[in-house]
């Protein structure tokens, strides 16, 4: 482990990929099996376990590798880099939901409708069906539903997320400044909201289930309701784990007001799930 | 095999280095993980090519000789799929690996751990892939693009299918983090945009690409597995989907990976001509600038791919002129290539020989391509074998040729020996015949109407077949040479001077042949 000060830090000899890339593996050949209904789906929580002890393992080492200082300003930039496009990638991944909300609801489903090109669609296959949003389709996949709107819950959600992204910030001041108790105090607020967001959208979920017999099999509603706020969820509940890992660095005093990467990282993560949100919030709950 | 331990001892500057396996399941150097990407395209060209040749072998004859349809389909899918994800894509990220630190003075990838990573994922997902062949219901047969609602006839390979893509997905966005953190991070001083290679340059152009659409394909693909297994609708007419939704979002990222799988070629070109013609590339900024103007109009041409699909007019006359428009950036390149070897002192190597090849070749898959581009003959030609041959030139003679000319263009500076040129020429004369016997049949079977993924065919079409299976073979075996070669390469051979070509440009050849274990320690200076 060599290695000269001023240089760029090239780390030597990693176990760390390839235990990831078998987790992987193990976790994708047991959801496949999982899916095609065998008994030889229990291997997708071994390689999820994998895949964890590869964060946990590989992040211990990153995390001893920047404490002894092998960090440069440069090794720095690589990170803050990859950091950006792998928010950028999200943002894609995100894109093609939204893409398919937007071309059901513009094209789609007005051409079942009867519109333009669809006149004879509807005539022949879907006599009767008029188009509209929200809708479970002509056949009614998953018979009728009460939709949901941008009152109640997810108005209070929306604050909710939109607070944390204040007391994140707030937090970060706190670093720079070096207040360690407010640093502490507004960064637990801000996992501690994130978690209250997935608790409330949990209860949400429950509610549309039973009461508004509004599911994920809800046609292409409930399709791209389900999917875009699930995924957005899964998103939230990554960032809260890497708030409350950040918020442990914090306690043990690995961050200087110059040098914290990682809470950086997290909280751009953060503010792109907030991002995110208020797409939904507009595009799917709004209108 | 290993292509960097005969480096000279004083480079070595770590002297525990784990030897064996070990070293190469843990290793973060940029070059033995470009050898590993290299070496595993090219054994996933084997594979698909055994694929293709099965096709072909069936193509023979008119009926059904060899295989059953189902299988032939299943055949024509994974060809695609290996061919694209397994062979094409690995090796241009190979190639990456390799040279884009040495040729921007860099001591290594800017994230090498996560760089190993990026390779080890491929084998355990091709592995997923390959898997399906021996399942219930057989590979995936819908073909590549997995079109909605035939590819959920699939047996139990659908989730393997999906869930392999998965993983790719992730190994590609990886490795694009990591090549276009490292180009603009981790350049020598002097080393300004536009002084960049070309290669490094359309590999970042490439890398930006790539992070933009791979997630477009896992969210499609997402999709098609929800459908699936959790009832959603997002490709049923019923619920209020569409399947014609698919294609748009898989095209979306279907189009720009085409780009993926061209623009590194035209960095490999871009590098050869000027050495091998002695003189600087004409028109170097336009040459970016071109890459550029590709790579932006790719987003926004994706339902060209769709003409047939019953869109409204006016979308077909959008994605028509979008098209039109690529062959302007593109002319600019084959131009001035052409316009590079205009008065140069030519000379005629193995990898100047595949790149004029490419040049030519390339070229009338792209005037074939603009044939496709017009909406009304599109509507003949769609689905046809005309599209095959179409995509072939440009993937074949293109994008495969590139990176054949780039492996024995640099593997003197890999291996630290001269391959055999003898045989080099052998194998590219061999490569050129068969190819082009292979595929350009194939246009006048296509123009007839031979439509294409199909295991028999009316007996008017036997005569073009069976000189395109003959191609195919001529081909196929002789990239076994290809192989000969390489590994001969490895082995021995005369040895190679640090410039290895008669005054070529660029940093990577200003360290010794072989390139030692670590290069670039020191940043050089760019003037």
């Amino acid at each position: 482990m060599a290695h000269a000060p001023g240089k760029y830090y090239v780390p030597h000899g990693s176990w760390w990929p390839i235990v990831g890339s078998i987790g992987l593996f193990v976790l994708m050949l047991g959801a496949a099996n999982a899916l095609n209904g065998s008994g030889f789906g229990w291997p997708a929580f071994v390689g999820l376990g994998i895949v964890l002890f590869m964060f946990f393992g590989w992040f211990r080492d990153v995390i001893r590798e920047s404490v002894a200082g092998y960090y440069s300003a440069q090794v720095d930039r690589s990170f803050r880099q990859g950091m950006i496009w792998f928010i950028f990638s999200e943002v894609m991944f995100f894109a093609a939901f939204f893409g398919a909300l937007f071309y059901a609801r513009t094209l789609a489903v007005p051409w079942l409708g009867g519109e333009g090109v669809g006149f004879f669609t509807n005539l022949l296959l879907w006599d009767g069906f008029e188009a509209g949003w929200p809708t479970d389709g002509p056949a009614n996949v998953g018979g009728e539903f009460t939709p949901i709107g941008p009152l109640g819950l997810p108005a209070i959600n929306t604050a909710i997320l939109l607070t944390s992204g204040v007391t994140l910030t707030i937090a970060h001041h706190a670093l720079r400044d070096g207040k360690r108790a407010t640093l502490l105090g507004f960064l637990g607020a801000t996992w501690l909201l994130g978690f209250i967001f997935l608790g409330l959208q949990a209860y949400e979920y429950v509610e549309l289930y039973r009461d508004y017999n509004l599911r994920l099999d809800t046609g292409i509603y409930g399709s791209t309701f389900f999917m875009l706020t699930g995924f957005h969820g899964f998103h939230v509940a990554l960032g809260a784990l890497m708030l409350v890992v950040v918020w442990l660095r914090c306690v043990k005093g690995h961050f200087t007001p110059k040098q914290h990467f990682a809470f950086e990282a997290t909280a751009w993560y953060w503010h792109f799930v907030d991002v995110v949100w208020l797409g939904l919030y507009l595009f799917v709950y709004w209108f | 095999m290993s292509t960097t331990a005969t480096h000279a001892p004083a480079h070595d500057d770590h002297h525990n280095a784990p030897t064996g396996i070990v070293r190469w399941l843990t290793t973060t150097n940029h070059k033995d993980i470009g050898t590993m990407y290299l070496l595993f395209a090219l054994l996933m060209f084997f594979v698909g090519g055994a694929m293709a040749l099965i096709i072909r072998l069936e193509l023979f004859q008119p009926g059904l000789q060899y295989v059953q349809p189902e299988f032939f389909n299943q055949m024509t899918t994974m060809h695609a799929l290996i061919m694209i994800f397994g062979a094409v894509m690995p090796a241009f990220v190979g190639l990456a690996n390799w040279m884009i630190p040495l040729q921007i003075g860099a001591p290594d990838m800017a994230l090498p751990r996560m760089n190993n990573f990026s390779f080890w994922i491929l084998p355990f997902a091709f592995t997923l892939l390959l898997s399906t062949l021996f399942m219930p219901g057989g590979a995936p047969a819908s073909g590549w693009t997995l079109y909605p609602p035939l590819v959920q006839q699939t047996g139990d390979a659908l989730p393997f299918v999906i869930l392999a893509i998965h993983l790719m997905g992730i190994s590609s966005i990886m490795g694009a983090i990591n090549v276009v953190v490292t180009i603009m991070n981790m350049r020598a001083p002097g080393m300004t945009l536009l002084k960049m290679p070309l290669f490094t340059w359309t590999w970042l152009i490439t890398a930006y690409l790539l992070i933009a659409v791979m997630p477009v394909l896992a969210g499609a693909v997402t999709m098609l597995l929800t459908d699936q297994f959790f009832g959603t609708t997002f490709f049923h007419a019923a619920g209020g989907g569409d399947p014609v939704m698919y294609q748009h979002i898989f095209w979306f990222f279907g189009h720009p990976e085409v780009y993926i799988m061209i623009l590194p070629a035209f960095g490999i070109i871009s590098e050869i001509i000027p050495t091998f013609a002695r003189k600087p590339l004409f028109g170097y900024d336009a040459m970016v600038y071109a890459t550029a103007s590709i790579a932006f109009l790719s987003f926004i041409v994706w339902a060209h791919h769709m003409f047939t699909v019953g869109m409204p007019l006016a979308g077909q006359l959008f994605f028509m002129f979008a098209t039109m428009l690529i062959a302007v950036p593109t002319g600019v390149k084959v131009f001035n290539w052409t316009a590079t070897m205009w008065r140069g002192a030519m000379s005629f190597e193995t990898p100047m020989l595949f790149a004029i090849a490419f040049l030519f070749l390339f070229t009338i898959g792209g005037f074939s391509g603009l044939m496709l581009s017009i909406v009304p003959a599109d509507y003949q030609y769609h689905d046809s074998y005309f599209v095959v041959a179409h995509f072939h030139y440009v993937l074949v003679p293109g994008a495969v040729f590139a990176i054949m000319a780039g492996v024995y263009y640099w593997l003197p500076k890999w291996t630290g020996h001269m391959y055999d040129e003898t045989l080099g020429k052998i194998h590219f004369w061999l490569s050129v015949i068969g190819v082009n016997v292979t595929f350009f049949p194939q246009h006048f079977l296509g123009l007839a109407g031979m439509p294409r993924r199909i295991p028999d065919y009316a007996t008017q079409f036997a005569n073009f077949n069976m000189m395109s299976s003959i191609g195919a073979f001529i081909f196929g075996l002789s990239q076994l040479m290809f192989v000969y070669i390489i590994f001969k390469a490895i082995r021995g051979g005369a040895k190679a001077t640090a410039e290895v070509w008669d005054s070529p440009k660029g940093l990577e050849w200003t360290v010794p042949s072989p390139a030692p274990h670590h290069t670039f320690d020191e940043a050089p200076q760019v003037k």
